[in-house]
């Protein structure tokens, strides 16, 4: 396959399906199966190309940057297309099952079925930001992803979840309008809107950066940092469960890399070292303040959401580790390694905890009372997401936050290993908290059944999260390609 | 200072007038305006600096990027606004609650 | 220090903030040099080959076209999401038959027919002065607004299928465009110079006509009635 094909089966086709399947309902089951086969053979095609052949450009219309639009893969786009690939193929098979099980079940009074085209276009979107070169383009793809995402939660036909879509819709417009703005001065500046172009000439003058705080704060709002998180807990919690895996694994990354792919490869021309200490405490702050809001959360998807809250504070400390040369590699790649080992995480763990909604017939984790017994498949789904979660080998996490606390341990950042290490702690005690209810004697009546593809999905992907560290080394060297940090020696990996 | 600039900085200030009524404003209505007021003075922004070619034309690249932004404005606008009305049928309120920890 | 002293407060205190952040951003602004050719040359070497004259719709439907899709497929996506809050569709319009003033209906007979021929010269037009599909598409749909508060029910004609059909149609064409230009050995949506005009003159009808569909099913999504139940789920914001 080459790297036109591979753009093909990663945009053109999803953006095709989810119009043809909004055309026709039952297309709906098929296509999707179908277009998830295709984004995991695509996306692992990409990877692997990009390995052999190094950064790849594609000129959409034939015209070439900087008049035209080009797409643009390295080794970050191609782990991010994995785990879009992953992710939203598991999602997919999980939701065939839960929203067939709910339509029998509860009366919800809205159209289900748009589910399916949402979720294409979706995935589509997510695929046309992460191949982007073109930083206006990076603007339309986002919103195009903000529209789908509170398409997704709206769906869940709740008086909060629209009230949640609401917010965060309002809150996405304006992040997304400072987005522009900043792009604008950009444009004014260097006539360019190409970020590799704009990369090789970017200064530090005034204009510059503005408009570099000006994108900043925007991609803050939208990864939902501390304490830009506020919206992010109802409207993670409210959506239907595939939706709010979608929106903590997927969603949130998308504005991450944009500001993470920003940051390190089109502003270094700029001395960015305060800011950067700055979103680096930031993040501490949030993993912090998310656990304990976790662990106090008697709601199960609430807690999960403050979980999100608090792994996105991990991707940001390497904005102040990566200052110093000497880790700035492991820092860079640990934390794209960390986002993909979060995203299959939660998504496992949102998919578990949707699996026992559905069982328990409440959202509250007192509920969970004998779900051990009664519900084993899913129980064991939740409790190894929640090792990842935790940061325990052998997953991807454990790998990643290892990295990222000898790149603070050798840097002199005292402050932000501790926090590394309480927030492995925090996790824990909120993970256990649910695992320990869960063991508890059953009381009350029984659970109902859950579909089988409701429990199993979860599990897998779990397991995947998990043995996600196996596979570190070839992420690492994937990841070599096209980074703004060449790895200075091999060492550091245990 | 040239006119280019004078409209550049008007579309500022409309920013923070619009980004200002986004954050204090309670109605989600206004709040909505609000945000169209903050896109219209990004856009006049965009167009205003593309007026600072020497020829007799301005940069049409920033005019198409204002065209596609008003129609992503226009759409999420009115996804907010049929939002709005399901909210207030459902809930004869305008406004959203603040978000306590 | 009582809840409403400490909001006056809170909103001064930000007003002074917003004030700040203009003062910055207009230094910036003062900042930027007075000239600035921008991209202006780039567009204007290639505009020969771009099949439009209108330097603002060859940037837009050419140079930069894949954007556009993106943005067609924006418009269609605000569609899906107010779909997803009501049942879908054309339902119980409470405005059908409805007649609201002998004025209003006398304008519209008068202006209905005006109206598309001016949304058909916005269209036509555009290839080598302002305007293009977007300009057309809403005088469409402000053309459908009007006819539909005059109590025309012109939609009950318009199956749900064909509405369907309408609200992609856009997406579609360039979908398929794309498509076409990569099987024929080129890059998705490089459109042949011989062929650029036309290319980009369907594209424009084709998506006018999509605009108004994906506007005025926005329009009525704002129009139907809600009439079913809710389940009272998670209390998200922890109270």
């Amino acid at each position: 396959m080459s790297f036109e094909a591979t753009i093909l089966g990663l945009i053109v086709l999803p953006l095709a399906a989810g119009v043809a399947v909004f055309l026709a309902r039952q297309t709906a089951w098929p296509l999707t199966l179908a277009i998830a086969v295709l984004q995991l053979v695509s996306a692992f095609q990409l990877a692997g190309i990009v390995s052999t052949d190094g950064p790849l450009r594609y000129e959409v219309g034939g015209w070439g940057a900087p008049l035209g639009i080009d797409l643009y893969a390295d080794g970050l786009s191609a782990l991010m297309l994995l785990m879009t690939a992953i992710v939203g193929s598991a999602v997919s098979v999980y939701a065939t099952a839960y929203f067939g099980s709910h339509e029998s079940g509860e009366k919800h009074g809205h159209d289900q079925h748009l589910f399916w085209p949402l979720n294409l276009f979706l995935w589509a979107a997510l695929n046309a930001l992460f191949l982007s070169g073109d930083v206006f383009n990076l603007y339309v793809t986002l919103e195009l992803l903000t529209l789908a995402a509170v398409a997704l939660i709206g769906l869940a036909g709740t008086v909060e979840a629209l009230a949640a879509a609401l917010r965060y819709l309002l809150i996405a417009v304006a992040a997304s309008l400072f987005y522009l703005l900043g792009v604008a001065m950009l444009y004014s500046v260097y006539g360019t809107v190409d970020w590799n172009l704009l990369g090789s000439q970017l200064r530090s003058d005034l204009p510059s950066l503005c408009a570099i705080a000006l994108i900043t704060v925007g991609l803050l709002l939208k990864t939902a940092l501390f304490p830009l998180h506020f919206w992010l807990p109802a409207a993670h919690a409210n959506a239907p469960a595939p939706a709010s895996a979608l929106l903590s694994a997927l969603v949130l990354k998308a504005s991450f890399f944009m500001l993470f792919r920003l940051w390190f490869s089109v502003f270094p021309g700029a001395d960015l070292r305060l800011a950067g200490h700055l979103l680096a405490a930031l993040g501490a702050a949030a993993i912090v303040w998310g656990s304990l809001q976790a662990i106090r959360q008697r709601h199960l998807k609430l807690m999960v959401a403050y979980s999100t809250v608090s792994q996105i504070g991990y991707l940001f400390l390497v904005f102040s580790l990566a200052a110093e040369p000497t880790v700035a590699w492991d820092a860079w790649s640990a934390t794209a390694f960390f986002a993909l080992s979060h995203a299959c995480a939660k998504a496992a763990v949102f998919m578990a905890a949707g699996s026992l909604q559905y069982a328990t017939g409440s959202g509250d984790i007192d509920a969970l009372a004998g779900t051990a017994q009664q519900q084993p498949v899913t129980v064991f789904a939740f409790a190894a997401a929640g090792v990842v979660l935790m940061g325990l080998p052998p997953s991807g996490a454990f790998l990643a936050k290892w990295l990222l606390l000898e790149s603070a341990l050798l840097s002199g950042q005292w402050l932000l290993a501790s926090v590394v290490i309480v927030g492995g702690v925090l996790a824990a005690v909120y993970i256990f908290r649910v695992v320990a209810r869960s063991l508890v004697a059953p009381e009350g009546r029984a659970t109902r059944h859950v579909p089988l593809l409701m429990q199993f999905v979860p599990l897998l992907l779990a397991l995947v999260s998990v043995a996600l560290g196996a596979i570190g080394p070839q992420a690492m060297s994937l990841l070599e390609v096209g980074t703004p940090f060449p790895p200075l020696t091999t060492g550091g990996v245990p | 200072m040239t006119y280019a600039i004078l409209y550049a900085l008007c579309g500022t200030v409309l920013v923070g007038v619009g980004f200002f009524g986004v954050v204090i404003c309670r109605h989600v209505l206004r709040k909505v305006i609000a945000l169209n007021i903050m896109g219209a003075g990004t856009f006049l922004v965009l167009i205003a600096l593309a007026r600072r070619t020497p020829g007799t034309l301005p940069d049409p690249v920033p005019h198409a990027m204002v065209l596609t932004g008003i129609v992503v404005a226009v759409s999420a606008t009115a996804l907010a606004l049929a939002l709005l009305r399901r909210f207030h049928r459902e809930t004869g309120r305008t406004e959203l609650d603040r978000v306590v920890e | 220090m009582n809840e409403s002293r400490f909001r006056q407060l809170l909103v001064v205190g930000f007003a002074a903030l917003v004030v700040a952040i203009v003062g910055g951003l207009a230094t910036a602004i003062v900042a930027l040099p007075t000239e600035a050719t921008g991209l202006a040359p780039n567009v204007e070497q290639q505009l020969g080959q771009s099949g439009a004259k209108n330097p603002v719709t060859a940037v837009l439907l050419n140079f930069r076209g894949y954007d556009t899709m993106l943005e067609l497929t924006v418009m269609l996506l605000a569609v899906l999401g107010a779909r997803a809050l009501t049942r879908g569709g054309i339902g119980d319009d409470p405005y059908t038959g409805l007649r609201m003033s002998p004025v209003l209906d006398g304008f519209v007979r008068v202006i209905a027919p005006v109206m598309i021929v001016v949304a058909g010269y916005l269209l036509w037009v555009g290839g080598h002065a302002p305007g293009g599909a977007f300009q057309a598409g809403a005088v469409l749909a402000a053309l459908g607004v009007l006819l539909h508060l005059t109590g025309v029910a012109w939609s009950r004609h318009l199956s749900e299928s064909t509405e369907r059909w309408l609200l992609i149609a856009g997406v579609a064409v360039f979908l398929a465009i794309g498509v076409g230009s990569m099987s024929a050995e080129r890059r998705f949506l490089e459109y042949p110079s011989a062929w650029a005009k036309w290319l980009i003159l369907s594209v424009e009808t084709v998506a006018t006509i999509s605009i108004a569909a994906i506007l005025l099913a926005l329009y009525r999504s704002g129009t139907l009635r809600y009439t079913f139940q809710t389940k009272q789920d998670v209390k998200g914001t922890g109270r």
